[in-house]
């Protein structure tokens, strides 16, 4: 069995308040290979950011990894000093935030903040870090990429901004890009732009992505692979075709129900009812349980275990106990 | 950057002559110059011709008009007390409130922006708590009150300090500077400390403060994922965004500094401008207080026409040219 690029076991992280100590994600596990697409999904505060930013260890204050593994070529990085950490970030994996209008500094030109990000990882020249920069500028099909160079952010279109970010995440030839939700700050028809750039790049050079995203759309045009995440647990994980076609857990196919079908138009969108509890209320057994329309009694008391089958994984009650009605039908 | 500049000499005729406005009107309100300048003897008649003679019963617009006309050529009119120019006074005493200046923002840089920065990085560090806590503690306490104090302590108790006039001064090239003693640097300490502490702490709190919401923000968030070494994304990626603001609000301080050289020179009994100006308005020496008035607002309008210009070049969204496409 090959070992994964990255590997998230048992994670846990909490925010330390005052008074309380909140728990934003709970035994996070997943995997990803080399060259492999992963999808994130969730409704916003469902811990897709948190898990992202705490695979390089940069939680905004009072948060922290409290327990769990994250292996990265078999090396655990919650264990990692902060030299070592920074000498992974930006070099091994690189990051794509969501907002490019943000993510820029602003008082810096363009140049600048592409070489700065090898200066920081190799011991290059000015003038080769800027030949390599601007191969990456010339590769996210920005025209003109010398004269860009030397401008400042606020010169240049969001689009614009957003592959000058993915050119910085790629400068270093990273093996994993985690991309947080890239293009829910575009305009729509840049947006197709951006996600086609960034398929194209990490399939040409054979980069693993982890992309999180609100938007099941995208994820089934992108990933091979998909979790979900529902109050700061991964509630399904599956292929990203399979979650598409035949979710299991009621979650899930809530969310695709969501989705506006162009088929079906003067249909009225179907909703999860209610809203993801907060941090502070999360409700005792299955988090879900409140909005599931297939609530069982158990689902109020105790928390589902993860039923597997075929390389998918699915926590739910339901769920759980038809897989054991098939398997016994089968046997009979 | 030549039409800005333009633009902003225009800016400043415009505030100067408004300046010169309010100036030369509060004269009628501080008293009579002649109370001073005559004895109890003289009559009301000698007193009456002698007003008209100085023009002081000319309706307002006529003298103000006169004095607009002389004005331009650089003539403030001539001081009472020193039957002198006012300008050539005010120039004598103008090197030594600018040294006070100067020292005081000296001290104010190179404090405010390293334990400003430290307390933003660090704020649960028992310095970066402690120096919140002493700042609060030097903004509350007027500068008269700090000024006595420190010369109640390092002058009167220690010794180790002088506490009044400027010392030994050298002339240098016209300029008699108090910085190239050692005499007239130790007179400059208690003064310089004195005028700073209230602008000092005020600058630590407001560069704390706009650096913890850069260092908060997503660009410097992106910094650390690209592995950068935390010294350049604090100094170079937010310390840059982190001044901007603190320029602007710099530039307009640095005027506030000099009207606060008023209470630090009376205190240190310091020959400066501040100084001589309380001297002025016990006399009623009006050409003398206007003049320092006048002189005042232009140095106002020069720190902040230069403050403009600095932050149109730290500042890259701000063009002084007009974009070249």
């Amino acid at each position: 069995m090959s070992v994964a690029l990255l590997e998230i076991r048992n994670l846990e992280v909490r925010f330390a308040m005052r008074h309380v100590t909140l728990v934003a994600l709970r035994d996070v596990s997943f995997a990803i290979n080399r060259g492999e697409r992963l999808g994130i999904v969730g409704e916003s505060g469902a811990g897709k950011s948190v898990a992202a930013f705490s695979i390089l260890n940069l939680i905004s204050k009072p948060g922290y990894i409290s327990a769990g593994e994250i292996l990265f070529e078999g090396r655990d990085l919650t264990k990692l000093g902060p030299q070592e950490m920074r000498k992974i970030r930006g070099n091994r994996i690189s990051m794509i935030f969501q907002d490019p209008m943000m993510t820029l500094n602003p008082v810096l030109t363009v140049g600048t903040q592409l070489t700065e990000c090898l200066h920081a990882h190799r011991e290059l020249s000015e003038p080769e870090a800027r030949e390599i920069a601007m191969e990456r500028l010339a590769q996210v099909h920005i025209p003109s990429p010398e004269a860009r160079f030397d401008q400042y952010p606020h010169e240049l279109s969001g689009g614009m901004r957003q592959r000058i970010v993915i050119a910085t995440a790629l400068l270093t030839n990273p093996w994993l890009i985690i991309a947080d939700e890239p293009t829910t700050a575009l305009d729509v028809t840049i947006q197709a732009e951006i996600m086609d750039l960034l398929l194209e790049l990490c399939e040409s050079q054979n980069v693993a992505l982890i992309l999180i995203t609100h938007d099941l759309g995208v994820v089934s045009q992108v990933t091979e692979r998909a979790i979900v995440m529902y109050a700061g647990r991964v509630v399904e994980e599956a292929p990203t075709r399979e979650i598409v076609r035949a979710a299991k857990h009621p979650y899930t196919q809530g969310l695709i129900g969501a989705l506006p079908q162009q088929t079906e138009s003067r249909r009225r969108l179907k909703q999860i009812r209610g809203v993801m509890p907060a941090l502070t209320e999360i409700p005792p057994g299955c988090a879900f349980h409140p909005r599931c329309p297939y609530v069982l009694d158990v689902c109020r008391v105790q928390l589902p275990g993860y039923s597997i089958k075929n390389g998918a994984r699915v926590a739910c009650h339901m769920v759980a106990a038809q897989m054991q009605t098939e398997a016994k039908e089968s046997e009979s | 950057m030549l039409a800005f500049l333009i633009r902003r000499l225009v800016q400043a005729a415009l505030v100067m002559f408004v300046i010169s406005i309010i100036a030369f009107s509060i004269q009628d309100n501080l008293g009579d110059p002649l109370r001073e300048l005559l004895g109890q003897s003289v009559s009301e008649k000698q007193r009456q011709i002698l007003r008209d003679k100085m023009g002081l019963n000319d309706p307002f617009l006529i003298q103000y008009g006169r004095f607009l006309k002389k004005a331009i050529h650089g003539d403030l009119g001539t001081s009472y007390f020193f039957k002198r120019p006012a300008v050539d006074v005010i120039l004598d005493k103008l090197p030594a409130t600018l040294e006070l200046v100067f020292g005081a923002s000296l001290i104010i840089i190179v404090f405010s922006v390293p334990i400003g920065v430290f307390a933003a990085i660090y704020p649960k560090h028992w310095f970066s708590k402690f120096s919140m806590g002493a700042s609060i503690v030097g903004i509350s306490i007027p500068v008269f009150l700090t000024a006595i104090l420190s010369i109640y302590v390092f002058s009167v108790e220690f010794g180790w300090l002088p506490s009044f006039g400027r010392g030994e001064t050298v002339d240098f090239f016209g300029w008699r500077t108090g910085f190239l003693t050692r005499d007239g640097l130790v007179h400059l300490i208690l003064p310089c400390i004195a005028l700073s502490s209230i602008m000092l702490p005020l600058f630590i709190r407001l560069i704390r403060s706009e650096m913890m919401e850069v260092l908060e923000s997503e660009y410097v968030k992106f910094a650390w994922a690209k592995g950068l070494q935390p010294r350049r994304i604090w100094f170079l990626h937010a310390l840059k965004n982190t001044l901007l603001p603190v320029i602007t609000v710099g530039g307009v301080q640095i005027g506030t500094l000099i009207a606060f050289t008023i209470l630090t020179e009376t205190v240190f009994q310091w020959p400066g401008m501040g100084f001589l100006f309380l001297e002025a308005v016990n006399r009623v020496d009006t050409p003398l207080i206007i003049a320092y008035l006048i002189v005042v607002g232009l140095i106002f309008v020069i720190t902040n026409t230069i403050v403009d210009l600095i932050y149109g070049l730290v500042n890259p969204t701000v063009r002084l040219t007009r974009p070249q496409e």
